[in-house]
């Protein structure tokens, strides 16, 4: 049972609520005393996907948590757009693939970054990403 | 609602401490000194929650309980007592106060419900008891885990701008995670320009290990050093080639000592023998 | 608009990354170091990245397209002072930076440019001499 301890809510809609962001998911991590590597592990996959929301969703919401499951600290960062959603989820789940100009790492290099990775996507609807990483994973 | 009877267990409280160290001692969970005091501290708290709080087991005075009960079973789990013997440490209180209920009360009904809810109360220290114990428990395990990784992981400056790490055991995940991180900060604490990672320890290389010393490799170049491994045994050689794993574009060599005289050369440095 | 120094020492160029990059900063970077490149004929560019606690694909990208784009421009481009945080990390995303030569701190870059100069001045050298 993984639950929410602290939470709090981040408009994204351009390139510098990036940086903010990141810092803030940084915080979440240095507050449960999360190892450096961690960090840098969890806010790499944070402005992965963060790009993503602003590229492909047209911004949206982020949602950042520190949750406990037992004896474990994490934080869990939930990506929530109202974009055009992915059509092929499988496909963009695979290495080396990318609609955008970008290196089409993207999913596939986020999730190896963190412990848990979720992607509900709904063609029209929009998409939503959450991940969680652990203090000591 | 609070029966009285147990509330009364007060005024008896040296002889019940008395019948429960005597239990104690006569199934052996008990290792004495420190013990006594925790036991007398218990009691006093316990019996003083009981006259009390009225039955009302989510007290202030209840809460003080709990807290030294969580830290008697905690330390008790430290201690290394058995799991039995920490069980034991509440059933004999129990029986104790049972014993010393039956003696100053002589109806049947009044004995029943005292007993009913010592028993409820008991039981759910118990609980709380083996949650606590198994946390102490937890604790020392993950404390050993700790210096293992950090024992099994050692960095070792063998020449100026040269560190070698030599891998003993399995490397899994997380284990890899560790020798890079360390690894790594020691090429940046010490400038080294070449890491060795010699594996002659470890005792099997599938596709995922060299997955692992791989990506070890990559990160090293990242940084801007060079990585040599070295400890390749012949098994590991055949392994390697059998499972198809390419380990082209990573310089490997058969022993620690090549690996140096590699490292040596690309430092351009050369060792001669005295005359 | 915010924007990355960039300081010429004689032949190089040196960049010192100070704070985390977005992505328009670090595109900005890119087209900004080129000019520079061209304008002063630079023959080595030295980025320092040891005060950045992250890059993603995007900047990775970037640091890849600097550091092929130069070398078009016959110009030698070295990273230096990467956090063993941030490399592992790229690793485990599964860029490994090809084309960028790194080094471990600024002294080291420096040595690395200057070896590749002296290099790349000898092997002109050879030719020259095979083509009398």
């Amino acid at each position: 049972m993984t639950t929410a301890t602290n939470k709090e809510e981040l408009f994204i809609v351009k390139e510098q609520d990036v940086v903010p962001l990141r810092n803030r998911v940084k915080e979440y991590g240095v507050k449960i005393g999360m190892s450096i590597l961690n960090q840098t592990k969890l806010i790499t996959a944070t402005s992965e996907l963060v790009r993503n929301l602003l590229k492909y969703g047209g911004g949206g919401r982020v949602i950042i948590e520190s949750v406990t499951n037992g004896r474990d600290l994490g934080v869990r960062v939930i990506f929530i757009d109202k974009g055009p959603g992915i059509k092929d989820i499988n496909l963009a789940m695979q290495d080396g693939y990318s609609t955008g100009k970008s290196l089409g790492l993207g999913l596939p290099g986020t999730k190896r970054l963190v412990n848990e990775f979720d992607i509900q996507t709904e063609l029209g609807n929009g998409t939503t990403v959450t991940i969680i990483k652990w203090k000591n994973g | 609602m609070q029966n009285n009877l147990l509330a009364s267990l007060k005024e008896h409280q040296n002889k019940l401490l008395t019948t429960w160290s005597q239990l104690l001692q006569a199934n052996g969970s008990t290792d004495g000194v420190t013990e006594e005091e925790e036991s007398k501290e218990f009691a006093a708290l316990l019996l003083d929650a009981l006259q009390h709080s009225n039955g009302n087991t989510d007290s202030d005075e209840f809460e003080k309980v709990y807290d030294l009960l969580i830290g008697i079973s905690s330390s008790r789990g430290r201690r290394g007592f058995s799991p039995r013997e920490n069980a034991q440490y509440l059933i004999a209180f129990k029986e104790a106060a049972s014993s010393i209920l039956s003696e100053i009360e002589s109806d049947p009904v009044k004995l029943y419900s005292a007993n009913l809810e010592l028993s409820t109360l008991l039981n759910n220290m118990t609980i709380l008891t083996f949650e606590s114990y198994m946390k102490g428990r937890e604790d020392v395990i993950s404390r050993q885990i700790d210096e293992i990784s950090e024992i099994s992981t050692p960095v070792i400056r063998v020449w100026d701008g040269v560190v070698a790490l030599p891998i003993i055991g399995t490397l899994d995940s997380s284990r890899t995670q560790v020798v890079m991180e360390n690894l790594l900060q020691q090429i940046v604490d010490t400038g080294s320009s070449i890491a060795i990672l010699d594996i002659s320890g470890v005792p099997a290389v599938d596709s995922l290990v060299a997955q692992h010393l791989i990506k070890t490799v990559s990160a090293t170049r990242l940084m801007g050093a060079e990585c040599i491994i070295s400890g390749i045994r012949p098994e590991i050689a055949q392994t390697v080639v059998h499972l198809g794993i390419d380990l082209t574009g990573i310089i490997t060599k058969a022993s620690l000592a090549s690996a140096l005289q590699t490292a040596f050369d690309m430092l351009q440095l050369t060792v001669v023998k005295r005359k | 608009m915010e924007r990355i120094p960039i300081l010429k020492m004689g032949d190089f160029l040196l960049v010192t990354i100070q704070v985390d990059l977005y992505d328009q900063l670090a595109e900005n970077l890119e087209s900004d170091l080129i000019n520079t490149i061209n304008k002063h004929n630079s023959k080595g560019v030295l980025i320092d990245i040891s005060a950045v606690s992250i890059i993603d694909s995007f900047m990775g990208r970037i640091l890849g397209n600097i550091a092929v784009m130069s070398k078009i421009m016959d110009a030698q481009t070295v990273v230096v002072g990467m956090q063993p945080a941030v490399a592992i990390t790229l690793v485990e995303l599964g860029l490994s930076l090809n084309g960028v030569i790194s080094a471990l701190n600024v002294e080291k870059g420096m040595d690395l440019l200057r070896a590749k100069m002296y290099n790349g001045d000898k092997e002109e050298q050879t030719y020259d001499d095979s083509n009398q």
